[in-house]
């Protein structure tokens, strides 16, 4: 993106008599401002939407409307409305607080969560929508997603309050355990895809539904329910809120919150529930890629046209349409679950990780291996993946530019290279 | 390039900063809040040198494993005479001579870097590109690139050691911790038979210290 910037920078300049290098630092600052920008709307109006429809689903649920007066008819302005009354709210906080801790741990929270979608890549082919593609995408999602718990548990120690400490001590407990079948969990289609790179995860999934990795085997199914489960408990959602369980902490680890800071808490809880469903989405869902193939040689989906251009960037624009359309669709699944089940006692929330979801993550992790042993063509016939062979050209040639200038070798052309796995065909059989 | 400059000076002074934070302040608590905020900013230099692996894993198990569980630590320890840390004369002085006779190491290693002592052919090794991994990671991860790979030798590398390694010190972590468990008296000893014990021992220590903190001391544990 930034030599493109710069590229029409120069073009702008040129008319006065100056000109601009294609790797000027001023093109770099004004992506990764585009880049930032972006991402920090996602999580704003992410949130703005998904408030409003979590009001509206809770209505419906519960046979009543919801908010129907502001803003015209479904009451889509009702957050609005909602965040001007939060903005003049008093801003209080208790005297024997300490104070330094009170006012950061809101931000906290709020800064990891956008930081996750940095890694987040909204469309895959070889020139995805990502702000920085790292080979390790999976694993920097899930290590950023884990550090939300510190603004949880600074919240509720520095309240001062026995019912914040009560609140910040489950979520810490929590937390803790449920990220062990988490990335048991997200382990299972980074073995199918062979990469921790989530654009080539998404990428190996193209071509229908029966290729999506939730389908590849009947292990793959459970360990994604068990994936769901585990981030919505790592999101602290209902049925797993026990951090902000109102009926006996009064509010939890933000009893003593008001405000905008008080908001704060919960723009990061809504948008870590859309980041964890995108990922979801990806990694199991087919990503981008829509379920009928469509356009190129019957094996791509719109979403995934190979070449540059108007053509590519439209595609993608599909493939960022069905991937959002994913994501929230799992987002509403966690609201419908949310306002369907009461909420776990701390005992039962830890042996449901402890004696459920660890063992059955592992077995399948096993089961997954061993059926990937097996069939190593998936159950259903499977392409033999062209579109990895065309983006490890395309890397190091068009695409691969843009990493080179800013002094990233492709990964090919670095280091040692690996003999294939004994037993694991790269290759379909015939 | 000038950015990386910038953005290193920058990770660079918020990692030093707040380490020494770490040391100065008294306030247990914000000791280990100052230690997340070094630690991240660590992990950013290691971004910053396009070490995305190392990075994540300093985010993964520094700061998202062993910190949340140092600030469990502190929550649950740290309760009103031992928030704040007076350490005394000799322990200042001690942890002064530890501190310096490290200082001193570290800088002797960072001088010793041959690449940083100016041009020559050793600071031509910059121009090569760098290495992503090692003959030995490699060995650990099942592979063996080092030697001939022609001479018939088993070149299945050291994963089955090295997991057996681990495993081996899961067990001694679950048998320390069974053996470190709280003793409840003898009746509820008789009703919970072990087994189970890591969570048992995770609600037993969670609903103790709600009891401490609702000053209730009757407050049993959570049924089973």
């Amino acid at each position: 993106m930034a030599p493109t910037i710069n590229w029409a920078l120069d073009l702008l300049v040129g008319w006065v008599g100056l000109s601009i290098p294609p790797d000027a630092a001023v093109g770099y600052v004004l992506a990764a401002l585009v880049q930032v920008g972006m991402i920090l709307n996602l999580a704003a109006v992410g949130g703005l939407v998904f408030i409003w429809l979590e009001r509206k689903i809770a209505g419906r649920i519960q046979d009543r409307l919801g908010p129907t007066r502001v803003g015209g008819r479904f009451g889509w302005l009702q957050t609005v409305a909602d965040g001007l009354k939060l903005l003049t709210k008093e801003d209080l906080m208790p005297t024997s607080a300490d104070s330094l801790l009170f006012r950061v741990a809101p931000y906290i929270g709020v800064a990891a969560s956008v930081a996750a979608f940095v890694a987040l890549p909204f469309a895959g082919g070889p020139h995805p929508f990502v702000v920085q593609r790292l080979d390790i995408a999976v694993f920097f999602v899930l290590a950023v997603l884990g550090l939300e718990v510190f603004s949880i548990i600074l919240a509720g120690y520095s309240s001062a309050s026995k019912w914040s400490l009560f609140g910040a001590m489950r979520e810490a407990a929590q937390v803790v355990s449920y990220e062990v079948p988490l990335g048991l969990c997200a382990v299972v289609p980074v073995m199918l895809a062979g990469s921790m790179d989530l654009v080539t995860v998404g990428d190996v999934q193209r071509g229908g539904f029966w290729n999506w990795h939730v389908l590849n085997d009947p292990f793959t199914l459970i360990v994604f329910c068990v994936y769901f489960t585990c981030a919505t408990a790592s999101v602290n959602r209902a049925p797993f809120d026990l951090a902000e369980a109102e009926s006996e902490l009064v509010g939890g680890f933000h009893t003593e919150y008001s405000g905008m800071r008080w908001s704060f808490f919960f723009l990061a809880e809504y948008s870590s529930m859309l980041l964890v469903s995108l990922l979801a989405a990806i990694l199991f869902l087919g990503a981008w890629h829509g379920p009928v193939p469509l356009g190129m040689n019957g094996e791509g989906w719109l979403g995934s046209v190979v070449g540059l251009g108007v053509a590519n960037y439209l595609g993608n624009l599909l493939g960022l349409a069905c991937l959002m359309t994913k994501g929230v669709f799992l987002v509403i699944i966690m609201m419908w679950v949310r306002w369907s089940m009461p909420r776990l006692r701390i005992d039962q929330v830890m042996t449901t990780c402890l004696k459920y979801c660890t063992p059955l993550a592992a077995v399948c992790f096993l089961g997954a291996t061993a059926w990937q042993a097996a069939f190593p063509a998936g159950l259903l016939w499977r392409p033999p993946t062209p579109g990895l062979v065309e983006i490890s050209e395309q890397k190091t040639s068009p695409g691969g530019a843009a990493a080179r200038s800013q002094g990233r070798e492709p990964l090919e052309a670095i280091g040692y290279a690996l003999p294939p796995l004994r037993g694991f065909s790269t290759e379909a059989p015939q | 390039m000038i950015w990386h400059s910038v953005l290193f000076t920058l990770f660079a002074a918020i990692a030093c900063g707040f380490a020494m934070a770490v040391v100065f302040t008294s306030n247990v608590v914000r000791m280990a809040f100052y230690l997340v905020i070094s630690l991240s900013a660590t992990s950013g230099l290691f971004f910053l040198a396009g070490a995305d692996f190392v990075g994540a894993m300093q985010l993964m198990i520094y700061v998202g494993g062993t910190l949340v569980l140092l600030i469990f630590g502190v929550m649950l320890t740290a309760q009103q005479r031992f928030v704040q840390m007076r350490p005394s004369r000799s322990e200042v002085l001690l942890a002064g001579l530890l501190g310096a006779a490290l200082l001193v190491l570290l800088a002797s290693a960072a001088v010793g870097v041959p690449t940083w002592r100016g041009s020559g052919p050793k600071a031509a090794a910059l121009d090569e590109p760098p290495l992503t991994a090692t003959p030995i990671a490699l060995g650990l991860l099942g592979f063996r690139v080092d030697g001939d790979p022609d001479d018939g030798q088993n070149r299945a590398g050291y994963l089955l050691p090295f997991e057996i390694i681990s495993v081996h010190l899961l067990v001694v972590l679950v048998g320390a911790a069974y053996l470190a468990r709280t003793r409840l008296t003898a009746g509820s000893l008789a009703q919970q038979p072990p087994g189970g014990f890591e969570q048992d021992a995770a609600e037993d220590r969670i609903a103790e210290v709600e009891a401490i903190a609702a000053d209730s001391p009757g407050t049993e544990g959570p049924p089973t």
